[in-house]
């Protein structure tokens, strides 16, 4: 130990070695390739396995281990208990280490098909893709489809780490062999660099140090060359972009706008512009608290002063006055869905680009990619793992690049908003020019100067539940009270729309979540219309029930639940649906062999089995009175 | 007043009236700091109720000082919220107190008297148990006694493998419960916040940061730490193997074992008869940081409530530990 050395010594020799600072990079390979074991050696080369950690390492190898008497380094990394018991890793790991030149973060994911998503996450972070193939399998279908994802995800540098050499006698023709297979593929896609290396993982061949079984390859070892690798971009040619975080305002002589500089670099006295709202300022100060800074550039946290006040929120992107990003509601963009519930082209959802969250939905599904190929399918859907090319729709125009220029303003994660989970990923491609062709046009006639001559306000008054609920039976006689007393109505239910507007839509959930958005729209032209409007629909998803509701104002919506038991309805079956359903006759049933998802909470929840029609449409009569609808 | 409470106050007006001149930050650290930052910001914007779970130790002693940096020239805007077991080292609640005081910030601290009245304690109580009334269940009973909706946790993805899978926002359900399987995916820096009422997300502003960088970092931008961290003569007991400091007199020693001093220090700082001491002579920053660069125990090895089997931190984060 060197404990003479005064702090100004240590520190000077610890900032130089951290020098190149951070990489970030992936491994990605089946089970079988050896990834974990190539984590673990490098971090047992790196002197970053502690001796305690050693022993419980040995204890652990004895009783889950695969690699005999000798220690799993696999074990290591697979952190979950449920993971290492079945021997294969589900989740990403990240891993530290650091060496005299540059610390690294290596996310570990897995392998299989089924684990796209887990590979997507943990490049969407990293500089550079370690990609593992078995020097005995050579190239196989999974390794191109690692290539594919790392490409998509906008990783630029690739190391084709061909592994297990000692299993093919260090034979230096089938290295090659195995590299010239794997560039007819990588060549064509966006690489900066592609680095081949032979290695075995196992024994430590040319992964720190170089190897004496295969003298004929004079390239670096793994570690040299992720110690050395440029990965930055070319910082200084990328256009400014500061997504505003938070607003910081101690007091009232400071209004500052906190964030990381995104892309590009600012200096003070250049002017900046807000994306959305075009308005211009100069920027006065770079304020630390280390003190003010002159510039700033891609990746510092800091926060930016103006000369002057200018509406500036959480969401907005400043830019610099000459190169600004796309601002649209409509964009294409490549989508990887993350979940077990299916992408459905018309369903809403929320989009989180930055600090910007708008809800959003998908106006059509061009294709989706053969995850293995990347060859382009028809499809009306996506599922778990799968990736699509979509054209998306949102609520109010966003600020973006493409994500092939600035990933940070190109990317957003969709998120599903009944169960706030994260259900996709997307990367934009462009935005769509006719979004900025399509101006409203500010009417003279309102909604409310029409609803007025009518003396009503209008409504939508959804009715959901089961066939066979009763939902037609009371809508029909709801509307006959309405007209009676002067009310303007119109009815819109399966008959009137399925034989015309929709008759190009069957049962599938695709089908049933467009359905409900066309019906769902032309509700809300009739409430501009100043109508109240009765919708009768099984609906079965809360998701478009609640899509409908946001097309109109708050309290412009009633959600009458027309709740019967299922073997009422069936014994109802008004329509002989139920017996066809039975027979096999009719598939996607709702209540049958298709789900129905509950109201949580309707504006009404009448229970037909012990109520009559008459009394149900009563209730439905006085809620619109309660909800001062009917003047 | 004592060194380390001179230290704290001069600390404190750096964020003031004396910003500190100094060289420029390691390129990593300086790369970490940023991402932190940035999450604390995310989190400053998206949630109503935000807390830092302080524990004063080392990492909250940086996740403190990344929060100062991250609202300059505001003050962080959210309390800090420590769980005191009862149990902590005497120069961490002085070191807590004084520097919450100077830095002008509101401290929340959460003792579960009901296990203070039944008596549990870390030695006779055993540490599980201690460890689950005395600290997870005061947590879970700040949480919900506060509402808060996010809180963060110093809590690195290098110190134990269960951690190292975890999401830098960490989903809690209604229970406080962590759910390892069903993690929602994290890409890029785009964290979904979104949850109902009840549910709160623990955000680890520190995840990719190792312990040396840690240190690194307090060493570069001399971040004072509680003296225990550093090397001094100090009265001890060995049990099983390992050191204890004895910091008062609840800590009674059994036939055969005699207190003796030691020159010891810390490598991580809990209830100080479950925190097991290094003999050191590393007395200084500098010190500690070349003995981090040829350490050969990792930092979790003195703490005794890992130890049971592998896989157990795993077991305590799924019933709501931090």
């Amino acid at each position: 130990m060197r404990l003479e050395e005064t702090r100004e010594q240590l520190v000077e020799r610890l900032t130089r070695s951290g020098d190149k600072g951070v990489l970030r990079f992936i491994t990605c390979g089946s089970v079988d390739d050896g990834k974990s074991t190539l984590i673990g050696r490098l971090l047992y080369d790196s002197k970053l396995i502690f001796e305690d950690q050693i022993s419980t390492l040995e204890k652990d190898s004895r009783k889950h281990g695969t690699a005999g008497e000798e220690i799993d380094f696999a074990l290591l990394l697979d952190g979950l208990e449920a993971e290492r018991e079945q021997g294969i890793t589900i989740d990403v790991a990240y891993r530290f280490f650091n060496t005299e030149t540059r610390k690294f973060v290596v996310a570990d994911t897995p392998g299989h098909e089924q684990y796209t998503r887990n590979m997507a996450t943990g490049a969407s972070t990293a500089d550079l893709a370690v990609i593992l193939v078995d020097a005995r399998k050579g190239v196989l279908v999974q390794t191109l489809r690692h290539t594919y994802i790392a490409n998509m995800m906008g990783i630029r540098h690739v190391v084709l780490a061909v592994n297990k050499m000692d299993l093919v006698d260090h034979s230096r023709a089938r290295f090659h062999e195995i590299v010239a297979e794997y560039l007819k593929t990588a060549d064509g896609l966006n690489f900066e660099t592609i680095t081949a290396i032979p290695m075995s993982a196992r024994y430590g061949d040319n992964v720190s140090h170089t190897s004496e079984a295969m003298d004929w390859y004079t390239g670096p070892t793994l570690l040299a060359h992720l110690e050395t690798v440029e990965t930055a971009r070319d910082e200084a040619s990328q256009p400014f972009r500061f997504p505003v975080q938070w607003v910081n305002r101690p007091n009232l002589d400071f209004r500052g706008f906190s964030g990381t500089v995104a892309s590009g670099q600012i200096a003070v006295g250049d002017e900046i512009v807000v994306a959305a709202a075009g308005t211009r300022a100069v920027l006065q100060r770079i304020v630390t608290a280390d003190g003010d800074q002159e510039a700033a550039r891609a990746g510092q946290a800091v926060t930016l002063v103006l000369d002057r006040e200018i509406d500036i929120s959480r969401g907005d992107v400043l830019s610099g006055a000459d190169d600004r990003p796309q601002v649209s509601s409509q964009f294409a963009a490549e989508v990887l869905w993350m979940h077990t519930d299916e992408m459905l082209p018309g369903r809403s959802y929320l989009l989180k680009a930055g600090g910007q969250t708008t809800p959003v939905s998908v106006t059509t599904l061009k294709h989706k990619l053969d995850v293995n190929t990347f060859d382009k399918e028809p499809a009306r859907k996506l599922e778990l793992n799968e990736i699509g090319v979509c054209n998306l729709s949102t609520s109010r125009p966003i600020a973006f690049d493409a994500y092939k220029d600035i990933r940070e303003t190109g990317s957003f994660i969709l998120i599903d908003r009944y169960t706030n989970l994260t259900v996709g990923a997307g990367m934009i491609e462009f935005g769509l020019r006719r979004a900025t062709n399509v101006h409203t046009h500010a009417m003279d006639v309102t909604k409310t100067r029409r609803a007025e001559i009518k003396h009503q306000k209008p409504a939508i008054l959804w009715f959901t539940g089961l066939s066979g609920a009763g939902k037609s039976t009371i809508a029909n006689l709801v509307e006959r009270k309405l007209t009676e007393a002067g009310h303007h109505t119109y009815s819109l239910d399966g008959d009137n729309v399925r034989h015309g507007l929709n008759k190009d839509l069957g049962f599938t959930d695709a089908d049933r979540v467009e359905n409900i958005r066309r019906i769902g729209e032309v509700a809300r032209l009739f409430v501009d219309a100043g109508m109240i409007v009765t919708c009768s629909f099984i609906s079965p998803f809360r998701s478009e029930r609640r899509m409908v509701r946001e097309l109109v104002g708050e309290d412009e919506f009633i959600e009458v639940f027309v709740d019967a038991p299922l073997e009422v309805c069936i014994a109802r079956d008004p329509k002989g649906l139920y017996k066809k359903a039975q027979a096999g006759e009719i598939k996607n049933f709702t209540g049958f062999d298709s789900p129905y998802e509950a109201p949580e909470s309707p504006e009404l929840h009448v229970r037909t089995a012990d109520l009559s029609a008459e009394d149900a449409a009563e209730q439905v009569i006085e809620e619109l009175k309660k909800a001062g609808r009917l003047g | 007043m004592s060194d380390i409470q001179q230290t704290l106050r001069a600390y404190a007006e750096r964020f003031t009236t004396r910003p500190r001149e100094r060289a420029p930050l390691s390129a990593h650290l300086r790369e970490l700091e940023a991402e932190s930052i940035f999450i604390m910001r995310e989190v400053a914007a998206e949630f109503e109720r935000p807390v830092m779970l302080y524990s004063i130790g080392k990492d909250s002693a940086v996740m403190l000082h990344l929060a100062l940096k991250a609202f300059y020239p505001s003050r962080p805007p959210f309390p800090l919220q420590h769980v005191d077991t009862t149990w902590k080292f005497k120069d961490m609640i002085t070191y807590r107190d004084t520097l919450a005081e100077a830095l002008g910030l509101e401290l929340r601290v959460e003792i579960n008297e009901e296990g203070v009245a039944r008596g549990i304690n870390p030695i006779g109580s055993g540490s599980n148990l201690h460890t689950q009334v005395m600290k997870t269940e005061a947590l879970r009973n700040a949480m919900n006694k506060h509402r808060y909706d996010a809180a963060f946790g110093g809590a690195r993805r290098d110190e134990e493998k269960s951690r190292a899978k975890e999401r830098i926002f960490s989903f809690r359900d209604a229970n406080h419960g962590w759910d390892p399987r069903n993690q929602r995916p994290e890409l890029w820096r785009t964290f979904n916040t979104r949850m109902k009422p009840g549910e709160s997300i623990r955000v680890f502003p520190l995840s990719n940061w190792t312990e040396l960088d840690i240190w690194q970092y307090i060493l570069e931008e001399d971040i004072p730490i509680v003296p225990l961290y550093l090397a001094a003569e100090r009265p001890t007991v060995e049990r099983n193997g390992q050191i204890f400091m004895l910091d008062d007199d609840r800590f009674p020693l059994e036939p055969g074992e005699t207190a003796r001093q030691r020159m010891i220090r810390f490598r991580t700082l809990g209830c100080y008869p479950l925190t097991a001491a290094v003999e050191s002579s590393a007395a200084t920053l500098e010190d500690i940081v070349m003995e981090m660069l040829t350490a050969r125990t990792s930092e979790r090895s003195g703490r005794l409530i890992d130890h049971d089997e592998s896989g157990s931190m795993e077991k305590k984060k799924r019933e709501g530990y931090f």
